[in-house]
């Protein structure tokens, strides 16, 4: 997304370059091209696009802020906790604006009855669109309120101050937010440009703040859609095909309707489900109607062993991101190699929920939906119902990392709902069906090649990339996965691109090196063999890793250091502060050694090339006999702009680190010719506790007065390529396949 | 009928005597805290405490508990009076999406009341059953140490 209020100049220059974005300005008339904005969030048309954040979107300030006649403040957001610490964060933002506590304050998160339009929750956006927005917006409605008790106190504005939600005079006399409200008017659009309170006198942005959901969720708390059990609660199970495309050709379902408990089979085509009055008895019918039910396997799936070239073989429709010539040096010496990523799993702990109700043909859900908008609009089209007739309400899950199983389970819980009017429905997925029926992160492939100069610069970069959608989200009800198997099915509307400068899986594919002659290319391949969509940082992980793995490559070759040659390429002045502060932290030391059977890497991207700078550097050992790897340091530094909450920051990068270094080394979604054969964890290990890094330090770069840059995504991508690169300065092997460790390094090891 | 004494408080339930103890503990009980993971022993988000054992209590028959008490997070403390472990993970900020934590809990509390300082080897090697996708291993393993130093330091050699 271009967006005026997050973009410096650097980033403006980089921005220029995707071609996507510059077809896009020729073929649309000009006075648009400010008003239509399409980021992983969604598109949005701008009604005010001179406004910071979501604002543009959402103009007037009581769809933020909204006061009551006794000053208690309420809050919303379009945008949904997913476990990230948003609320928090949220909370901060309004506080240190209104100059109240975090905690007198009431957040409404993502609800289509109640909170504005943010789209998705998605692309590490939360601050920077919905903050922004709560930022502004409460400044504003702060300058009304003491407008409101200037005229009230007879005082000049300026010479009141704010102490705990009253404004007071310097002789002492006090209007309180409560008594202000009422001549002030907030049913009304924020203005662009407003004066906002001086960083330097914050005192709640930027300081840790303890999330105000753990207390409840560390004490058996009701936080979870999981937990919810509204009166008359029945709960119900699903029974999928056993194959993408399966068609149901025969059940009996006489055995199911006798068990205990069972009140409902539900059955439209090939669609399954069954709903008992206890989850239990739910579950054992689940496996009873499972066992009675004959099916006609779907179409065959691609061979797993060859599936990188069946990927690159389909139709691609052909994207430019850069092309740019330029006088160089000539060449002296050119590297070509190819990296690859295999389908990857979301895989949250808790399997995918929802409680729904239908009543009078209105629809209320329960979900933990990444966007309640677009679901509801999906659940309107499935159940032909009008949009106001569905109320989509966000409730935490267990984490996502993208588009996951939640908006599918929605569509469950809705469609068996309605079989049981009157009745509320909890539907949760078994683990197997979470595995096998999840959008899966895409597999991919990168194609680099590069040269460098006599002086050991680099003159010439190619990079293409082959990638599947990233970006599968609930455009049409045929989107939801489960009207697939109804006796009148839904069509899932064709893939679509997120255009650059976010990108989908072109994201992240541009260097931010400083290379005279670069051609990037997306071969976007809309036909899909496996289901996929957004996985936490889309294309970045694989083209970060890609990029970085090269620069490694290309440092070695030119007898360079990894860290010295980054800087080497590098202008962007807060690229280069985190670099050189992560290589001084962890105490880098050009050409060093370090013991037998321990190797160090390096690695930077600035996400998105427009959002949290990060740099990180790894010690780790590897164990030649077996393939493991461990983790012995990880040092990493991140510039997101204004921080808000310095230790949530640190909380995501921690957790980011360690999830894509579980990706990184342990991970690959399985299938055969027939289906997804990574069903559980057993058959799809992530990291556990013995194989965690043993110490992560994080450094956060604090830029008072700049935009929020957003913190969730920054670290997928930089992990991966650290970890190849500390890999390859351990045993002199560089791999380019993920995952890393294991069969393949032990393969490599020993060959 | 069957008879389970959980956080101290016996019920008498008319539940199958084959119910995993999470459902009973989930549905009859509405306790929160232990959660559906996987249903299959690989994840520990169901973990609680029977005896003075940790236990996958998606796997675990409710006839099999006996007479032994069945503790659970909610068994610990409150929001407003947490218990030693519980104020540990929020000291440490020790949660992500949270989903998960109910079982690091439990299976931690299970470790510190039998070894009441272990080592950070011994806490890696105890919690291995338990997953955690949001990576938030260095936090959880953290609060355990907090939680371990507040034993000692508070009645060493006792367990709470």
């Amino acid at each position: 997304m271009k967006r005026d209020d997050t973009l410096d100049d650097a980033g403006r220059r980089r921005f220029l370059v995707a071609g996507t974005l510059l077809v896009s300005f020729t073929l649309v008339p000009e006075k648009y091209t400010v008003a239509q904005t399409t980021t992983e969030a969604g598109s949005f048309k701008a009604s005010v696009p001179t406004l910071p954040g979501s604002l543009k979107i959402a103009p007037m300030l009581d769809a933020w802020i909204r006061i009551d006649e006794h000053g208690h403040v309420t809050v919303c957001t379009g945008k949904a906790e997913l476990g990230t610490g948003i609320r928090t964060a949220f909370l901060q933002i309004a506080a240190e604006q209104l100059d109240i506590t975090p905690a007198s304050i009431t957040l409404i998160t993502a609800d289509t009855g109640a909170t504005p339009n943010e789209g998705y929750t998605a692309g590490s956006h939360s601050t920077a669109d919905s903050g922004t927005a709560i930022f502004n917006a409460a400044g504003q409605v702060r300058a009304l309120l003491v407008q409101a008790a200037a005229a009230r106190l007879g005082a000049d504005a300026a010479t009141l101050t704010i102490q705990a939600g009253a404004i007071v005079t310097a002789d002492g006399r006090r209007v309180t937010y409560g008594e202000a409200v009422s001549a002030a008017n907030l049913h009304q659009a924020a203005q662009p440009g407003m004066p906002l309170k001086d960083p330097k006198s914050f005192t709640i942005i930027g300081q840790s703040m303890q999330r105000v959901d753990i207390p409840g969720k560390v004490t058996g708390g009701k936080s979870y859609v999981q937990d919810m059990r509204p009166l008359g609660m029945v709960h119900a199970r699903v029974v999928r095909p056993p194959s993408y495309g399966a068609v149901l050709v025969d059940i009996d379902t006489h055995r199911v309707e006798a068990m205990p408990g069972v009140i409902k089979v539900v059955r439209d085509g090939s669609y399954l489900a069954v709903v008992a009055d206890d989850e239990w008895r739910a579950i054992l019918a689940m496996r009873e109607l499972s066992a009675a039910a004959k099916w006609h396997e779907g179409p065959q799936l691609p061979d797993p062993a060859t599936i990188h070239e069946t990927l690159m073989k389909l139709p691609a429709q052909e994207i430019p991101v850069a092309n740019q010539v330029a006088p160089a040096a000539p060449a002296v010496r050119t590297l070509h190699v190819r990296y690859t990523k295999p389908y990857l799993t979301h895989g949250s702990i808790g399997p995918s929920c929802a409680v729904a109700l239908f009543e009078n043909r209105h629809l209320t859900v329960w979900t933990h939906t990444q966007g309640v908008y677009p679901l509801r609009g999906g659940l309107a089209e499935m159940l032909s119902l009008p949009l106001d007739n569905v109320r989509c309400i966000h409730v935490e899950g267990a984490g996502c990392y993208g588009h996951n199983g939640a908006d599918d389970v929605a569509a469950d819980a809705a469609l068996i709902a309605r079989a049981m009017p009157g009745r509320p429905v909890r539907v949760q997925w078994m683990r197997e069906q979470e595995h096998t029926w999840e959008p899966f992160g895409p597999a991919m492939t990168t194609d680099v090649a590069a040269s460098f100069d006599a002086s050991g610069k680099i003159v010439d970069w190619k990079y293409q990339l082959w990638s599947n959608t990233h970006n599968n989200r609930i455009d049409n009800a045929g989107r939801l996965m489960p009207t697939w198997a109804l006796a009148k099915p839904f069509t899932p509307a064709p893939p679509k691109t997120i255009p650059m400068p976010e990108g989908g899986g072109d994201r992240n594919s541009i260097p931010l090196y400083r290379v005279p002659n670069l051609w990037v290319q997306h071969h976007f391949l809309p036909e899909m063999p496996i289901r996929v969509s957004a996985m936490r940082s889309l294309g970045a992980y694989l083209n970060v890793f890609s990029i970085e793995s090269m620069m490694d490559e290309l440092a070695l070759a030119a007898h360079a250091d990894p860290v010295e040659f980054r800087l080497r390429h590098l202008d962007d002045p807060r690229g280069r502060d985190v670099i050189e502060l992560a290589a001084s932290r962890f105490g880098w030391q050009a050409g060093a050694r370090p013991k037998a059977g321990h190797g160090v890497g390096f690695a930077f991207a600035q996400y998105k090339n427009l959002m949290a700078y990060f740099a990180t550097a790894m010690e780790v050992s590897v164990e030649r006999e077996t393939g493991h790897v461990q983790i012995e340091r990880v040092v990493a530094v991140v510039d997101c702009g204004q921080i808000v909450n310095p230790d949530g920051v640190r909380n995501q990068i921690e957790g980011g680190i360690v999830q894509s270094s579980s990706w990184t080394l342990f991970e690959q979604t399985t299938f055969d010719t027939q289906r997804i054969t990574s069903y559980d964890w057993g058959t799809y290990p992530i990291m556990r506790f013995t194989s965690m890094p043993r110490s992560i330090e994080v450094h956060l770069i604090d830029r008072p007065g700049k935009p929020f840059l957003g913190v969730g995504e920054a670290a997928q991508g930089p992990t991966a390529a650290v970890l190849a690169n500390a890999i390859a300065n351990a045993t002199g092997i560089r791999l380019r396949d993920l995952p890393l460790a294991g069969a393949r390094l032990k393969a490599a090891l020993s060959a | 009928m069957i008879t389970l004494t959980v956080n101290g408080v016996r019920h008498t339930l008319d539940v199958d005597p084959s119910t995993p103890l999470l459902y009973t503990l989930r549905n009859q009980l509405q306790l929160n805290g232990p959660k559906f993971g996987c249903g299959l022993g690989q994840c520990g988000a169901c973990t609680v405490i029977v005896g003075d054992q940790p236990v996958f209590s998606c796997l675990f028959p409710v006839v099999a508990v006996g007479e032994r008490p069945v503790r659970t997070i909610e068994g610990l403390g409150t929001v407003e009076n947490p218990g030693v472990l519980q104020r540990a993970f929020i000291n440490q900020q020790a949660a992500q999406c949270g989903y998960c934590i109910s079982g690091m809990v439990m299976r931690a509390q299970a470790l510190l009341e039998q070894v009441p300082t272990p080592s950070d080897e011994q806490i890696r090697a105890h919690m291995s059953p338990n997953l955690c996708r949001c990576g938030t291993h260095m936090r959880i393993v953290a609060a355990i140490r907090e939680a371990s130093h507040a034993n000692a330091t508070a009645r060493p050699g006792a367990t709470q």
